[in-house]
């Protein structure tokens, strides 16, 4: 498979064309807004923490199909997830998509299709950029302005 | 009779021989991605010809010293030098004087210049400064600064969706209190070529100073500064494939008197007492501290360059490239050309269906297409134009007819991965 192939694989591309939870939630406890200045990407994350478990979440933006997919594919991967698991989760994606992982780490499960942005550097940004962006809206909740 | 038999319209030749220019290209004759590279991206910057390349190196090797105060034989060489890319500037943009050409670090530089003296000098509260929403945000940034220190408001002529400016509505925006206009030349972002000499007179039939931001003109355009009667034009060395570091603010030397100062120290002063400082004339005194010497003499090499080529040559070589692009990427299903203005040079934006310019960016780039994906620098006239983004391809005098087409089988790829999109 060429690079690019790699890159672009359908599932991301079906991500890309029919993002999932697509949209903001009216009943987020924990919101944030993530831009890359650079290249105008733009998502917002909202997200319903239900004690540690992230009970719903949705994301909106604008973005080319890297960002977009990466977004759609973590809201569906951080779905019924314990929070608590982000951290660690980011860490092992930005493993991925940076190329330093010499074990794939399974749990990331479809997240694995990303594996193919670490022969992009540029394009490193792209994919992470809502992984920031929810990681801003978790952090917020020290603030208990929201959580139930 | 024999001659009866020739064609009464013999084919053109082609303004350009390309093939032999981009030899003068070392960059050129490299690869990307294992495919020669097929670099369109001359909007951003253009690649160095070797006889710039090999100027500053010469001057380096043998005429460096610094200038305008060494009692020595290089120094004094060494200023002539310099000098003496002044006063091809000011052949190059047919200024009056030559000192009429004040040497900065690039049309950022210059349009601060201008911003920090002669806007921060006459602005008083509930003044305006009038731009055009097709501006860089270079062209932008430093009116709005100097509006919100002083009082001022920063007003905008508008574009048709086609990407022309609204002439009637600049007009119009011109008002008793409008005390600069700052207009691009030509778009960085579609390539739009703006009247400027008519927007000049207009405004100067109110006696306001007109600004022309050049970076995106001097490259493919003869600029003729008393032509176009502005009070002011900048533009970038690294832009007329001159090394990055230089640049050039034009003014009328009556405007520049009357300015004051924009950095101090060195170099710009005649006397300085802890009670008092006098300044150089101009254009010296505008010339803080040690210039990029160097720079200068590459610029000087780019518009010898530039001179022996031809900008005629360019200009009809590069309108025929852009012809041709818009006509082959318009052909490609999905694609659409942003910015349709009647008269363009250098840059074609367009967007891709389904796929956003960053990707169509990477696709291309496999291919050892280098083209720009992005707001250009100028987020204001993406949001009048309801785009987040555009890919752009810019061209150059080194660009081949063949490099568009390549440009269009990567994005007829483009459309391959990304088209099956059911919209």
């Amino acid at each position: 498979m060429s690079e690019l192939m790699e890159l672009y694989q359908e599932v991301i591309l079906d991500h890309t064309r029919k993002p999932r939870n697509f949209g903001s939630l009216d009943s987020a406890t924990h919101r944030a807004e993530g831009h890359n200045p650079l290249c105008g990407d733009q998502v917002s994350v909202s997200l319903r923490l239900e004690g540690d478990v992230v009970r719903d979440i949705r994301f909106q933006g604008k973005g080319c199909a890297i960002a977009t997919a990466s977004a759609s594919m973590m809201t569906e991967f951080l779905k019924g997830r314990r929070a608590g698991l982000l951290p660690e989760a980011f860490r092992r994606f930005q493993d991925l998509v940076t190329g330093k992982t010499i074990e794939p780490p399974e749990d990331l499960g479809k997240l694995m299709a990303f594996a193919g942005v670490s022969a992009f550097p540029v394009r490193v940004k792209c994919a992470t950029l809502a992984w920031h962006t929810v990681k801003a809206a978790l952090e917020n909740s020290q603030q208990p302005v929201t959580t139930e | 009779m024999r001659r009866a038999t020739i064609p009464s319209v013999q084919p053109a030749a082609p303004p350009l021989d390309v093939d032999r220019l981009r030899r003068d290209f070392p960059i050129l004759c490299g690869r990307t991605a294992g495919k020669p590279l097929v670099y369109l991206d001359s909007a951003a910057s253009t690649q160095k010809p070797a006889p710039v390349i090999e100027a500053m190196n010469a001057f380096y090797r043998e005429g460096y010293s610094n200038i305008h105060r060494g009692l020595y034989a290089l120094s004094q060489e060494a200023t002539e030098a310099y000098e003496e890319v002044r006063c091809k500037v000011q052949r190059f943009i047919n200024a009056r004087e030559s000192r009429e050409v004040v040497f900065v670090r690039g049309t950022t530089e210059a349009i601060n210049l201008v911003a920090g003296t002669l806007a921060r000098q006459r602005l008083e509260p509930g003044d305006e400064i009038l731009v055009s929403t097709l501006e860089h945000h270079s062209n932008i940034v430093p009116w709005q600064r100097i509006c919100e220190e002083r009082g001022g408001t920063l007003r905008v002529a508008p574009i048709f969706d086609n990407g022309e400016l609204d002439l009637a509505s600049y007009e119009r925006a011109l008002g008793p209190r409008t005390r600069l206009v700052a207009i691009a030349h030509v778009s960085n972002a579609l390539g739009t070529v703006n009247p400027v000499a008519e927007m000049v007179r207009t405004a100067h039939r109110r006696e306001v100073p007109v600004l022309v931001d050049g970076a995106q003109a001097a490259p493919h355009l003869q600029v003729d500064v008393q032509a176009l009667d502005c009070d002011f034009y900048a533009f970038s060395g690294h832009k007329v494939y001159g090394p990055t570091g230089v640049g050039v603010l034009y003014g009328k030397a009556g405007l520049l008197e009357a300015m004051p100062p924009y950095q101090s120290g060195g170099e710009m002063i005649l006397s300085v007492s802890f009670e008092r400082t006098s300044y150089k004339e101009i254009p010296y005194r505008f010339e803080a501290g040690t210039p990029d010497i160097v720079g200068v003499i590459g610029l000087g090499a780019a518009l010898d360059y530039l001179g022996a080529v031809g900008l005629e040559n360019i200009a009809a070589h590069e309108g025929e490239l852009l012809s041709h692009a818009t006509e082959a990427l318009a052909s490609v299903p999905g694609v659409r050309i942003v910015g349709r203005a009647g008269r363009r040079a250098g840059v074609l934006s367009f967007v891709v269906e389904g796929a956003h310019p960053h990707d169509v960016g990477t696709i291309l780039d496999q291919e050892g297409i280098a083209i720009r994906g992005g707001h250009h620098c100028a987020q204001p006239l993406m949001e009048r134009l309801g785009l987040p983004a555009t890919s752009r391809a810019s061209f150059g005098l080194y660009n081949s007819h063949a490099e568009v087409d390549r440009l269009a089988d990567g994005v007829r790829k483009v459309r391959e991965i990304f088209g099956s999109c059911p919209s």
